[in-house]
């Protein structure tokens, strides 16, 4: 009986512990307000971008004297605590999903900041320059190539002696923003891949090994033989690595490089600017881009929130698109070309408090 | 003679207090456990109505399609911790035998029992780290000689990081118990005329088997739950491995490679699941273990 009553009452208690956890969550979605300081700033989000904008949010606390403290968590984290309120900007490589805007609280813009490229990394015998087809980088990391002598690389390739080496594909194993770009890139030039794995943040691949992060890709490519993989160009500048150049949608053979990518852009872009930009139709464009965004509410009156932090908040993300530009390249990010900074702009203009624009 | 009742009381209050605050911290315990599973379990709930119990069998881990099958990764975490153990039981018992039989005292066994004790403190990132400048291109070498693809990582190379890491916690609780045999026992046999190896193999380990028992299950459970080293090494592929050498994917590795960025409700409910299920077949073990202990005293 007695032992009875004890268990009985520690599986209340447990109950009773999970239930707060819950609350407090909840608490933390309608409650509070942390934003209400308008000499500081919050957001959080994607790592991609990170040193960019820690970069360009430093200058401009010396400049204006307000402090920016962004967290990188990831793109996934950073959407879900602007969904949550608990941040006045959110930062996303990708674009939200349309089912991701619908469970949002209320409309939420995208302003691109800068651009990133996912360039394609290989360790061979004697370092050669290698061009790639979209169809032979699909079948390679389908699985459906596995030599580096298979006719089909080498046809491309002419003049470049290619061992019989077996092909080792590479991928991140965590989920990833670099992975979401690249598969979506796939998806779009070869139809098996888009059915099969398609395109997402993880996927089941078909072939070939994981390793976090891009320090842990480029590791495991450095260190195999025969391997072929993808990272982030930034990272790859750094690092120096070889990168593969690409045929693009118009048929020109393209270098990854920072002018490459700017040149992506170079499209009719939407009024939204949630578009892709992976297989671009820009003539000099790379096909492996994407835009990065700031996120941020369309309609900045809520929560008790103050216009003046409302204020500030849309002041920074003008200045991160116009003068925090100038920052992007010398960290190896691709800075927004001047069409993509006026939709931008428009953008922001059309973000509200109480519905009086913001700037 | 008043004084001594007063006395009496206080003692008893003290002793009351004490065990009040020992009942505190254990049933605390308890209920920190039981918290953990049911949010395990209230979390997962989304991915249990979806899946149900094709999450167990079924071989495809598709976040794109929303197809989650676990099996591909208890197979990983399973052939992971058992190798480990296989390795590492040889080392651990005699390693056990060395400090707990040959050199119970002096610099040497304190020399030797520091180091082991070091290796249980070691970050594991440090250990992956290791595994992938130094074991990785050794086993590289080894694949290329026997000719399999040379990936360098996977089942094999995670197993003998884990061993290594598993070792200081089974050797511990068995040089512990080696030391503990009574002296008589080890007399009588050597009165008798058996040599010393008759004695390590006829009394002292029949006499310990339980003691060493425990001190494997310990290191399996911990085999089981390791999570950065054997990320960094396994290879981290969603297939079921097909042979030691071939990469693959743990429970645990999984949970820490997707979490972070996992979108959609069934998505991330499907790998609390799996942290559920890992918390359930470490209990199975572990139950499965106190079992084969107690049959292991009997007899």
């Amino acid at each position: 009986m007695k032992f009875r009553t004890i268990i009985l009452s520690l599986l209340v208690i447990s109950f009773g512990l999970i239930s707060c956890g819950g609350n407090s969550n909840q608490n933390n979605s309608s409650g509070k307000n942390v934003t209400n300081n308008q000499n500081e700033i919050l957001g959080a989000g994607a790592t991609f971008p990170y040193p960019f904008y820690s970069k360009v949010f430093d200058v401009y606390n010396t400049e204006k004297g307000i402090k920016v403290n962004y967290q990188s968590i990831g793109s996934g984290g950073g959407i879900k605590q602007l969904q949550n309120k608990t941040v006045d900007f959110g930062a996303s490589d990708a674009p939200m999903s349309d089912e991701e805007l619908s469970k949002s609280p209320a409309p939420i813009v995208h302003i691109p900041s800068c651009l990133g490229a996912v360039i394609i990394t290989y360790n061979l015998p004697d370092n050669p320059s290698l061009k790639f087809t979209p169809e032979v980088l699909a079948d390679i990391f389908l699985g459906k190539i596995k030599k580096w002598n298979d006719p089909k690389i080498t046809t491309i390739n002419p003049g470049v002696k290619l061992p019989g080496l077996s092909i080792s594909v590479i991928h991140r194993s965590d989920g990833s923003g670099t992975t979401y770009i690249f598969s979506d890139y796939l998806s779009k030039v070869n139809a098996e891949w888009n059915t099969k794995p398609g395109k997402g943040k993880s996927l089941d691949w078909p072939v070939g090994l994981g390793a976090k992060g891009n320090e842990g890709v480029s590791g495991l490519v450095k260190q195999t033989p025969g391997s072929i993989g993808y990272v982030e160009l930034v990272y790859a500048l750094q690092n120096k690595m070889p990168a593969a150049t690409l045929k693009n949608k118009s048929g020109n053979f393209v270098e990854a490089s920072l002018k490459s990518s700017s040149a992506a852009a170079a499209i009719d872009l939407p009024a939204d600017m949630r578009v892709s930009l992976t297989n671009t139709d820009a003539p000099d464009g790379y096909p492996i881009c994407s835009f990065t965004y700031l996120l941020v509410y369309q309609n900045q009156s809520y929560n008790n929130r103050k216009e003046a932090s409302a204020k500030a908040t849309i002041d920074l993300i003008n200045y991160v698109i116009h003068e925090g530009q100038k920052y992007a390249e010398p960290l190896g990010y691709a800075p927004l070309p001047d069409a993509a900074v006026k939709k931008a702009e428009e953008i922001l203009k059309s973000v509200t408090f109480d519905s009086k624009p913001l700037m | 003679m008043t004084a001594i009742p007063y006395q009496a009381k206080r003692i008893n209050l003290k002793e009351k207090v004490f065990k009040k605050t020992l009942t505190l911290s254990a049933i605390i315990v308890v209920i920190i456990l039981l918290a953990i599973f049911f949010t395990l379990l209230i979390n997962s709930m989304p991915s249990i109505k979806a899946l149900g119990t094709k999450f167990f069998y079924d071989k495809t881990w598709d976040p794109v399609a929303d197809e989650y099958g676990a099996l591909p990764f208890l197979v990983g975490t399973l052939l992971t911790s058992f190798l480990a153990l296989v390795i590492s039981t040889p080392f651990s018992i005699a390693v056990a035998i060395f400090l707990g039989e040959y050199y119970q005292k002096g610099i040497v066994a304190e020399i030797f029992k520091n180091v082991i004790d070091l290796l249980a403190g070691i970050p594991s990132v440090i250990y992956g780290f290791w595994g992938l400048f130094v074991l990785v291109p050794i086993v590289r070498m080894i694949e290329m000689k026997l000719n399999l693809p040379p990936y360098g990582v996977g089942i094999f190379t995670s197993s003998i990081i884990l061993a290594i890491m598993i070792l200081p916690f089974s050797v511990s609780l068995s040089r512990q118990v080696i030391s503990m045999v009574p002296a008589h026992l080890k007399e009588a046999a050597y009165s008798l005329g058996a040599t010393r190896f008759e004695v390590i193999t006829k009394i002292i380990i029949p006499y310990t088997k339980s003691g060493l028992f425990a001190g494997l299950l310990l290191a399996l459970g911990r085999a089981l739950g390791e999570t950065m080293a054997v990320t960094m090494l396994i290879g981290n592929t969603h297939q079921i491995p097909t042979g030691i050498f071939s990469p693959g994917n743990t429970m645990a590795s999984v949970i820490a490679n997707e979490f972070s960025e996992a979108t959609g409700k069934i998505y991330t409910s499907a790998l609390i699941e799996m942290g559920l299920f890992l918390f359930v077949v470490a209990t199975i073990i572990n139950i499965l273990g106190k079992q084969v202990i107690k049959r292991f005293t009997l007899s």
